[in-house]
């Protein structure tokens, strides 16, 4: 009874909540805008759309300005141990508004082409970025759960949003579906820790774990919440809804999944094995070991046999997400800033990707097959590089920033003594790296099928280019982002 | 003057730079701009390149024109920008940015289409194969190393020949295999040491059994590099669709990367690996130069029968450096010969940068004006274009290894060394001086001498002035070494017995 009351609205409102509460400053803010977001655009119509559009752009950018101020190494546990502020916590939310600002700014023109220019897209992305920064700052079961539901149900809202589009609607059911039976599978798995350690905050239950690391209840648990975790990140064997979601969702939505939420999903892999379960991680390196090289090889050498761009990108993130289970599997610092560096680095290649996706298509074309990339030299040899460098950063190739992820990955992983990984991942990122040459020599080496200059919105052109940059000057100094994520780990 | 100049980074990022440049000047309507800056770029990098000759200071066996900055700290592992040549990459850089000029001269106005990314391709290339000579730092080696792929996997794709789609995607994933283990072994030394410093990578301790995947790993990078039987088969088929710039580059300057490979890391790191799988190298090598040689005889297409011809003088290069323990005689400790056999090597290397470029030239200048490089498709072209006869035949005896020409002088080193090693050795890599008289002559004949073949070679018209200064050039510098290798074997010297005084101590930890 003592637990329950704890959670009671009344227990909640003494003073030290209260006083607790600027901690979550970036929180409230959030949650106030996305309401004011939504209400004003119930005002407007489809001329003035625009107003909703900057208005969360600007919710974004303030959200930026705002996290960044009260930036903290330090880490406070807030709310009676359901809320956690920390320096990774603040970095990773960082990136999550930079992501779905940019993801906001390619996506605009998408969606007027397709008469998806309403305020549901932006106050169920708003929303979405809610529940990823709850999930990133979640510090107890319940709390990471709340995340993920809000995440998960605007997103499966999101991919619905083209009503009339059957694939669509498809995919969203599928999503739906799968995504409820793994937050089912979680919470399996959460009840049975909670039954074997009394508690749901994870400091509490951490302390639990290692008093008693064979606790058979323990690590049957520990299954169940790794098999939610995996969903949500896409491993292998729980990837089977990413490549059809990918491609069923309109692209201004597919590109949402695929960025952000990473951020948010490793953010939640981290509080749930390190935080909470850290004293069971031989258990969890093991598993994580064999979903990593399932990952890496079903993602790899599927991924060749794709004809359709998104699903192809579909598999290239399993295969990525292998290299981030990697990394998390070390169980050592090194480890875990290697694959926070990478997830930071794979939403930002992932994010150009389908840009330039985006930045093809027009009215009536969605130019979501390889063959729509036929000679993008002769028609605009400046993205055609553009592109290429997304290619070659995500297959790995120096001087781009993916080179320095996938080493950072290697570098783990062979100092925690286990190079047989190493050198199992590379072998399949050299397989890995056929299907993104592909792209190269359709862009290059082919003939257009057809020579009509590409007309793509302007302020489009300028971020897919800063992307494209980035990707490169990341890969000279990546020590910018790098240097970043080891501060706050 | 020099002495306060980034020497070497002026050299590499000049032509990058320079690159990015002529990129900037657009599409085809700016072809002839784009062709003179990438000229200006190209004689300004080899300008640059010249004073690490003069001001090479031939009495110092270790590292020189070095720079040593801080580049990062990723995670708990430093990484330095850290440059330097000794005597065996400098000679490898001056080649890299001569060769270049000469590339760029060579795709004048034969390359029509997107002639500034043309141009633009071959400067960042330079910049980047002049890096992997002069890196300290193995993870700085492994970038320049790396991304020199991505310029090279256009040129094919984008001006290649007919099949250039499969020759450059096999180009890329062969070398691409081979190199990603390196970096896993770079990755296990630098987890030992804290930083991917070479040098110290030269004195880590390691174990046999260390020593021996490392040495596998890297054998993977460079045999397939170099390249050595039987991880050869990408060369002839990005030779053959490969522009003829192209090929010049790949030919005269990529093919050193992994035979430098060999002995900036696998001797060096892996001395006891290297000795307990010499035999191995050793006859991968003879392989290579006996039979490659015989294929190369069979072959029907020009610019097939010179890239086995490539292959087969490579092994040379790999047996001059691994009959090392062969020789080396621990009574009397005389290293004279192993060094003879290193140096054979390097000169072998720099010679063949030029004979096999003016070869591939040679068949460029043929292949501009009838688009066919089957031999049969030509004869008696010598009754049309005789000055341009003279040049080929030149070449075509300076592959054979003609004495007087600089084909012979590494041929006869390594030979030398190799009967001291074991006169069967020297028996069979001798072989070639038959073997490769006999292909190449044969292919001059056939191509050159009789009568006039057919309406086309009829017509030809003899060279113009530039593809005149270009093969005299590369004449020049090939008959040059052939009398005088002076000038290089006093670069190398100091050098090479610094390396093989390092190499015959072993490291594994008591």
């Amino acid at each position: 009874m003592e637990f329950i009351a704890a959670y009671l609205p009344s227990a909640m409102m003494n003073d030290q909540t209260i006083s607790q509460l600027p901690l979550a400053l970036p929180e409230i803010v959030m949650l106030c805008m996305a309401s004011i977001v939504l209400i004003v655009d119930l005002f407007l119509n489809d001329k003035t759309r625009g107003g909703t559009y900057i208005l969360s752009q600007f919710t974004l950018l303030a959200l930026v300005v705002i996290t960044v101020m009260s930036f903290t190494q330090q880490k406070s546990i807030a709310f009676h141990g359901t809320f956690v502020r920390d320096g990774m916590g603040d970095l990773l939310k960082i990136f999550v508004y930079i992501v779905t600002f940019t993801v906001f700014l390619y996506s605009k023109s998408y969606l007027k082409a397709r008469n998806m220019y309403k305020g549901e897209y932006y106050v169920l992305g708003l929303f979405a970025v809610l529940g990823m920064m709850v999930m990133i700052s979640a510090q107890n079961f319940l709390t990471i759960y709340l995340g993920l539901e809000l995440l998960s149900l605007c997103m499966y809202a999101l991919v619905a949003l083209q009503r009339d589009s059957i694939i669509a609607s498809e995919s969203a059911m599928k999503y739906f579906v799968l995504g409820a039976i793994a937050s089912g599978m979680l919470l399996y798995g959460m009840s049975m820790i909670y039954g074997a350690t009394g508690s749901l905050e994870l400091a509490t239950i951490n302390a639990e774990v290692m008093k008693n690391t064979d606790n058979i209840v323990l690590i049957f648990g520990l299954v169940f919440v790794l098999v939610g975790v995996a969903f949500k990140l896409g491993a292998v064997p729980f990837h089977m809804w990413l490549p059809d979601v990918y491609q069923g969702s309109p692209t201004a939505v597919a590109i949402f999944i695929g960025s952000a939420p990473k951020i948010a999903a490793f953010a939640m892999t981290m509080r749930l094995l390190v935080d909470g379960l850290h004293g069971l991680h031989v258990q969890w390196q093991d598993m994580l070991i064999i979903m990593a090289v399932a990952s890496l090889a079903i993602g790899n050498i599927v991924a060749i046999a794709q004809t359709n761009i998104k699903r192809m990108l579909a598999y290239s993130t399993i295969s990525h997400v292998g290299f981030i289970m990697l990394g998390i599997m070390t169980a050592e610092k090194g480890g875990y800033t290697a694959s926070m560096f990478y997830t930071i680095v794979y939403t930002l290649m992932a994010l150009g990707a389908f840009g330039m996706i985006m930045y093809m298509s027009r009215m009536g074309f969605e130019s979501d097959k390889l063959d729509d990339f036929r000679g993008l030299n002769q028609r605009s040899p400046w993205f055609a590089f553009i592109m290429l460098i997304f290619m070659f950063s995500m297959a790995g190739v120096p001087p781009f920033v993916g080179f320095w992820a996938k080493l950072s990955i290697l570098k783990a992983v062979v100092a925690a003594d286990m190079t047989w990984l190493a050198v199992t991942a590379v072998v399949f990122s050299i397989i890995g790296a056929f299907y993104y040459l592909r792209i190269i020599k359709l862009m290059y080496f082919d003939t257009p099928q057809e020579t009509s200059a590409i007309e793509g919105a302007s302020d489009l052109r300028i971020m897919l280019s800063l992307n494209g940059i980035a990707i490169l000057g990341l890969g000279f100094y990546p020590e910018i982002i790098m240097g970043l994520v080891t501060s706050v780990m | 003057m020099f002495e306060t100049w980034p020497l070497l980074s002026l050299v590499i990022w000049t032509p990058i730079v320079g690159g990015i440049l002529v990129l900037a000047t657009g599409g085809d309507k700016n072809a002839s701009e784009a062709r003179v800056l990438a000229l200006l770029v190209a004689i300004i990098t080899f300008a640059l390149s010249i004073p690490l000759y003069t001001e090479f200071n031939v009495a110092k066996g270790s590292m020189q024109f070095i720079e040593h900055a801080e580049w990062m700290t990723l995670g708990d592992l430093r990484l330095y920008y850290h440059l330097g040549v000794d005597g065996i990459s400098m000679p490898l850089i001056v080649l890299t940015t001569f060769i270049t000029v000469i590339v760029v001269i060579a795709g004048w106005e034969v390359i029509k289409y997107k002639a500034a990314q043309y141009m633009a391709a071959f400067l960042i290339m330079e910049g980047l194969m002049v890096g992997v000579f002069s890196a300290l730092d193995a993870a700085l080696f492994y970038v320049f190393w790396e991304a020199l792929l991505i310029p090279m996997f256009l040129v094919i794709g984008v001006w290649g020949g007919p099949k250039r789609v499969y020759a450059t995607i096999k180009f890329f994933l062969y070398t691409f295999l081979g190199s990603v283990f390196m970096l896993v072994a770079f990755i296990y030394m630098a987890n030992k040491t804290g930083n991917f410093e070479i040098l110290q990578l030269h004195s880590l301790k390691l174990t046999m059994q260390e020593q021996m995947f490392i040495f596998i790993a890297f054998l993977l990078a460079f045999a397939v590099k170099v390249p050595m039987w039987p991880v050869h088969t990408w060369l002839p088929d990005a030779h053959v669709e490969a522009p003829t710039g192209g090929s010049v580059v790949l030919a005269a300057i990529m093919l050193k990367l992994g035979a430098y490979g060999f002995l900036r890391f696998s001797l060096p790191i892996t001395p006891d690996a290297s000795q307990e799988l010499a035999w191995l190298m050793i006859t991968l090598s003879l392989i290579a130069v006996v039979y490659i040689g015989f294929v190369a005889l069979v072959q029907q297409d020009m610019k097939k029968l010179i890239a086995y011809s490539s292959i087969s003088h490579m092994g040379f290069v790999t047996l001059g450096f691994f009959i090392v323990w062969a020789i080396y005689d621990k009574t009397t400790e005389n290293t004279d010969m192993i060094i003879t056999g290193i140096n054979g090597g390097v000169v072998q290397m720099i010679s063949h940068g030029f004979i096999s470029g003016a070869m591939f030239l040679v068949v460029g200048v043929m292949y501009d004006r009838i688009h066919s490089r089957q031999i049969a498709d030509y004869g008696g072209v010598a009754n049309t274009m005789p000055t341009f006869a003279a040049f080929a035949v030149l070449f075509a005896m300076a592959n054979a290894g003609l004495p007087g020409t600089s084909g012979f002088v590494g041929e006869f080193l390594v030979i030398m060394a190799a009967f001291k090693a074991n006169p069967w050795f020297a028996f069979l890599a001798a072989t070639t001086l038959i073997v490769g008289a006999a292909y190449t002559l044969w292919m001059v004949k056939r191509v050159f001498f009789g009568e006039v073949a057919n309406e086309k070679v009829k017509a030809l018209k003899d060279i113009n002035s530039r593809e005149f200064f270009f093969l005299s050039v590369l004449a020049v510098m090939v008959l040059f070494f052939g009398l005088y290798p002076a000038p290089l074997l006093e670069v190398m010297d100091e050098s090479v017995e610094n390396l093989v005084r390092h190499i015959l101590q072993p490291k594994i930890p008591l």
